[in-house]
C-alpha cells in the first residue's frame, strides 16, 4: 500500500518538478514570471495530438515536432508581448503575461473545440509492471528519469555554454550585458524558446499519465507548479524540482493517511506550504534577491 | 440642438422597429454551456433544441427566435446569461441547461425575473426546489440515485460499495448521497468514501485507498471526461471491482477517452439512446431525423432532452394559447402524459419530469442499452 502510493507520488511529484523548471528559468533570467506557461504546456500537449491523429506521424517525431513547434510559439510571444516591454515596470511585462495565457487559452478553446481529446499512448509507456500487489506504469520511473536528465542539460547550457553566460549575464544586468555587445534580444527570445520546450516536454509526460486533453489542463498543473518553484526558491533549478516533488508527496499522502481529509487535499498541502514559506520566506534553495518582483 | 433632434428621432424609429419586431415574434431564451468544461454536454442539447424549433418554428401564428447564449461553464456566467435574456431580450421563457450548478445559478435570475425555465438536464433536486418558475424535462438525483442502486443490489448481486465524490460540483455531491442513502436502505454496505476537486487529473491516491478497501462496486457520478480518466487509473492500478456511474457519464466520447478501461462500465440514464431496441415511435423519428441533420453525429440522450424541452415548452404556449410568461408558467404546471423522446412526460408537484431510469453497460467499446430499472425508494 505504502509502496503503492510512494510511486503514485512520486510521478506526480516529478511532472510538478518538470513544469516548475521551465517557471522557474523564464524567472532566474529574466525576473518575469511567465504565466503563458501552463498554456504552452498545454499546446505542447495538443502538438502532439494533432501530430499523431491529423498528420499521422509516429510517436516518436510527434514528440519532436511537439517541442520544436511549442518553442516557436514561445519565441513569438516573447516577440509579440514581452520585447515591446522590456523597458517597462515589470508589472507590466507580468500584466501582459497574464493577458497572454487568457488569449492562448482561448484562441485554443476557438481552434480546438472545449471537447476533452483521448491521446495516443505507445504500449511501451503504460503497460502495467506488476510486483506482487505493487503496479507501476513504466512512466512512473521514465518521468524521473526525463525530468533528471531535462534538469542537468538545462544546468550544463547555463553553467558550460556561451549562450548561458549570456543568460547569466542578463540576470544581472540587462543594459550593461547589451553596453557589451550580447545580442540581448537573441539570447531572451533563447530563454523562451528553452522555457516553452520544457513545457512542451512536461505538457507530453502529463498527456500520458492523464490521456485526456482539453483548453484549460494546464491552468491546475500550472498553478500547482508555480508554487511548487516558489516554494523551492524561484530562480533555483533544483530547488524547483525539489518543491515539485515535496508538493506532489503532500498531495498523495494527505489523502494516504487522513482519507477522510481527502476533499480538501489541495488546502492542506497550500497551508503546510505556506507555513514552510513563513519560515524560510525565499523558499528552500532560493538566494535572496534585491527586490524585482 | 439640432443634432439631438435627429438622434431622438432615430431612437424613436429603433423603438417602434423594436417593439413591432416583438410583437411579431416569440422569444424563447436558450443558455447553455456551449464553451468550457462540459461543452460536449451543452453542444449536443443545443442541436436537439435547434432541431425540434426547425419542426416547430411556429406557434399561434407567429414565428419562434431562439437566442442562444453560452454560459461557459461557469455559475457566474450562467446567471448574466439568463439576466441578459430575461432583460435584454426579453424572452418569454428559458430553456437550460447542462449541470445542476449551472441551473441552480440561472434558476434564480428566472424566478426573480418571473420567467419559466425548462432545465434540460439538471437533475439536483435543489434546482427546481422552492421555485415557481423552474421546471425540468429530467427525473432527479434521488430517483436516479436509488435506480442505480436498486439495479447494483438486486441484478448485479453487489453487497459492498465504495464512493469518489467531486466535492466541488453539487450533482456528484447530491447523486453520491442519494445512492448511498437507497444502497444503504437495500441492505449494502459503504466501505469506503473519498473526495476529490472538480479539476483534479490524479486520482491515484484515492483510488489505491479504495483499492485496499476491496468493495465489490465503485460508484462515480463524475461527468464522462474524469469518469475515463478515473477509470483508466483505476484499471492501471490493478482494481478488478464494477464501476457503476450516472447519467454525466452518457456520452459517446466516454469509449474514446477511457478505451479498454471503460469496458464493463455501467451508469443510469435517461431512458433514450440510440442503441435501445423496441423505441418508441417518436424516439424512432427523431434518431432518423437526427442522422439527416447530423450525419456523422450519434444522437444521444442530451439531445433527446434538448428536443423534449422545446417541445414541453411549445406544448405549453400552445394549450396556454398565449405566450405571456404567466401562462406559459401555468400551463407547464399542468403537463400530463406529454408524449416525449425520454418517455411521456408528467410534470409533478416539484416540477420534476418523471419518467423510469434507463441502464447503459459498455461491452466490447460499445454502449448497450440493458435496459430499465423502477428505483425501490
Amino acid at each position: 500500500m505504502f509502496v503503492q502510493h510512494f510511486f503514485n507520488a512520486l510521478t506526480l511529484g516529478s511532472l510538478y518538478g518538470l513544469i516548475a523548471i521551465g517557471y522557474t528559468m523564464v524567472y532566474g533570467i529574466l525576473r518575469l514570471i511567465n504565466f503563458a506557461h501552463g498554456d504552452m504546456f498545454m499546446l505542447g500537449a495538443y502538438f502532439v495530438f494533432f501530430a499523431t491523429t491529423l498528420w499521422a506521424l509516429p510517436w516518436s517525431l510527434a514528440v519532436v515536432v511537439a517541442i520544436i513547434g511549442t518553442a516557436l510559439c514561445g519565441v513569438l510571444v516573447d516577440r509579440m508581448a514581452y520585447r515591446p516591454l522590456r523597458d517597462a515596470p515589470r508589472i507590466s511585462a507580468l500584466i501582459s503575461a497574464i493577458g497572454v495565457s487568457f488569449f492562448i487559452q482561448n484562441l485554443s478553446l476557438v481552434l480546438f473545440t472545449g471537447l476533452p481529446r483521448a491521446v495516443m499512448r505507445p504500449d511501451w509507456l503504460v503497460n502495467v509492471i506488476k510486483f506482487g500487489d505493487i503496479r507501476i506504469l513504466p512512466l512512473a520511473i521514465i518521468v524521473p528519469i526525463v525530468t533528471a536528465a531535462l534538469v542537468a542539460s538545462l544546468l550544463w547550457v547555463i553553467y558550460r555554454t556561451k549562450p548561458g553566460l549570456a543568460m547569466r549575464a542578463i540576470s544581472k544586468d540587462i543594459e550593461t550585458t547589451r553596453l557589451m555587445g550580447v545580442p540581448v534580444d537573441k539570447v531572451i527570445a533563447m530563454t523562451f524558446a528553452i522555457g516553452s520546450a520544457l513545457a512542451a516536454a512536461s505538457g507530453i509526460m502529463w498527456a500520458l499519465r492523464y490521456p485526456q486533453i482539453n483548453p484549460f489542463m494546464g491552468l491546475v498543473p500550472g498553478n500547482k507548479a508555480f508554487i511548487a518553484a516558489v516554494f523551492g526558491g524561484i530562480g533555483s533549478i533544483q530547488g524547483a524540482v525539489v518543491g515539485g516533488m515535496i508538493l506532489g508527496f503532500i498531495e498523495i499522502m494527505v489523502v494516504a493517511f487522513f482519507p477522510g481529509l481527502s476533499g480538501y487535499r489541495d488546502a492542506f498541502a497550500f497551508i503546510l506550504l505556506i507555513v514552510i514559506l513563513l519560515m524560510k520566506p525565499t523558499g528552500l534553495m532560493g538566494e535572496k534577491l534585491e527586490d524585482k518582483i | 440642438m439640432k443634432l439631438s433632434k435627429v438622434f431622438l428621432a432615430v431612437l424613436l424609429v429603433f423603438v417602434l422597429v423594436g417593439t413591432a419586431c416583438a410583437e411579431d415574434t416569440i422569444k424563447i431564451g436558450v443558455y447553455n454551456s456551449l464553451t468550457g468544461r462540459t461543452a460536449f454536454g451543452g453542444q449536443l442539447e443545443l442541436e436537439g433544441i435547434q432541431m425540434a424549433h426547425q419542426e416547430v418554428p411556429e406557434l399561434l401564428g407567429k414565428k419562434v427566435e431562439l437566442i442562444v447564449v453560452d454560459n461557459k461553464t461557469d455559475k457566474v456566467e450562467a446567471a448574466n446569461a439568463v439576466k441578459r435574456l430575461t432583460e435584454r431580450d426579453k424572452v418569454v421563457a428559458v430553456i437550460g441547461t447542462y449541470g445542476s450548478s449551472l441551473a441552480m445559478a440561472g434558476g434564480e435570475v428566472a424566478e426573480a425575473a418571473k420567467i419559466p425555465m425548462m432545465g434540460t438536464s439538471c437533475t439536483n433536486p435543489l434546482v427546481t426546489q422552492g421555485k415557481m418558475y423552474v421546471f425540468r424535462a429530467c427525473f432527479i438525483d434521488p430517483y436516479q440515485g436509488a435506480g442505480a442502486a436498486t439495479y447494483a443490489m438486486k441484478t448485479l448481486n453487489m453487497k459492498k460499495a465504495a464512493l469518489l465524490i467531486d466535492v466541488a460540483n453539487d450533482y456528484s455531491v447530491g447523486l453520491a448521497t442519494f445512492f448511498k442513502q437507497s444502497f444503504k436502505k437495500l441492505g449494502g454496505e459503504i466501505v469506503s468514501e473519498l473526495k476529490y476537486n472538480s479539476g483534479d487529473q490524479d486520482f491515484t491516491a484515492q483510488l489505491t485507498e479504495i483499492i485496499s478497501k476491496k468493495p465489490e462496486l465503485l460508484f462515480i457520478p463524475a461527468d464522462f471526461a474524469e469518469g475515463a480518466i478515473i477509470m483508466k487509473q483505476a484499471r492501471e492500478l490493478g482494481a478488478e471491482f464494477q464501476i457503476m456511474g450516472g447519467d454525466a457519464m452518457d456520452n459517446p466520447e466516454l469509449v474514446k477517452i477511457g478505451g479498454d478501461a471503460v469496458n464493463g462500465f455501467i451508469h443510469t440514464t435517461f431512458p433514450y439512446d440510440a442503441t435501445m431496441k423496441d423505441m418508441s415511435p417518436l424516439a424512432a423519428t427523431f434518431t432518423e431525423n437526427w442522422k439527416k441533420i447530423h450525419p456523422d453525429k450519434a444522437p444521444n440522450v442530451n439531445a433527446a432532452l434538448g428536443y423534449d424541452s422545446y417541445m414541453l415548452v411549445a406544448n405549453a404556449i400552445k394549450t396556454a394559447g398565449s405566450a405571456e410568461p404567466d401562462a406559459i408558467r401555468a400551463a407547464l404546471a399542468q403537463t400530463k402524459d406529454f408524449p416525449g423522446v425520454t418517455g411521456n412526460k408528467t410534470i409533478n408537484a416539484t416540477h420534476d419530469a418523471e419518467s423510469p431510469v434507463g441502464i447503459i453497460q459498455i461491452k466490447d467499446g460499445q454502449r448497450v442499452y440493458v435496459g430499465e430499472v423502477s428505483p425501490e425508494m
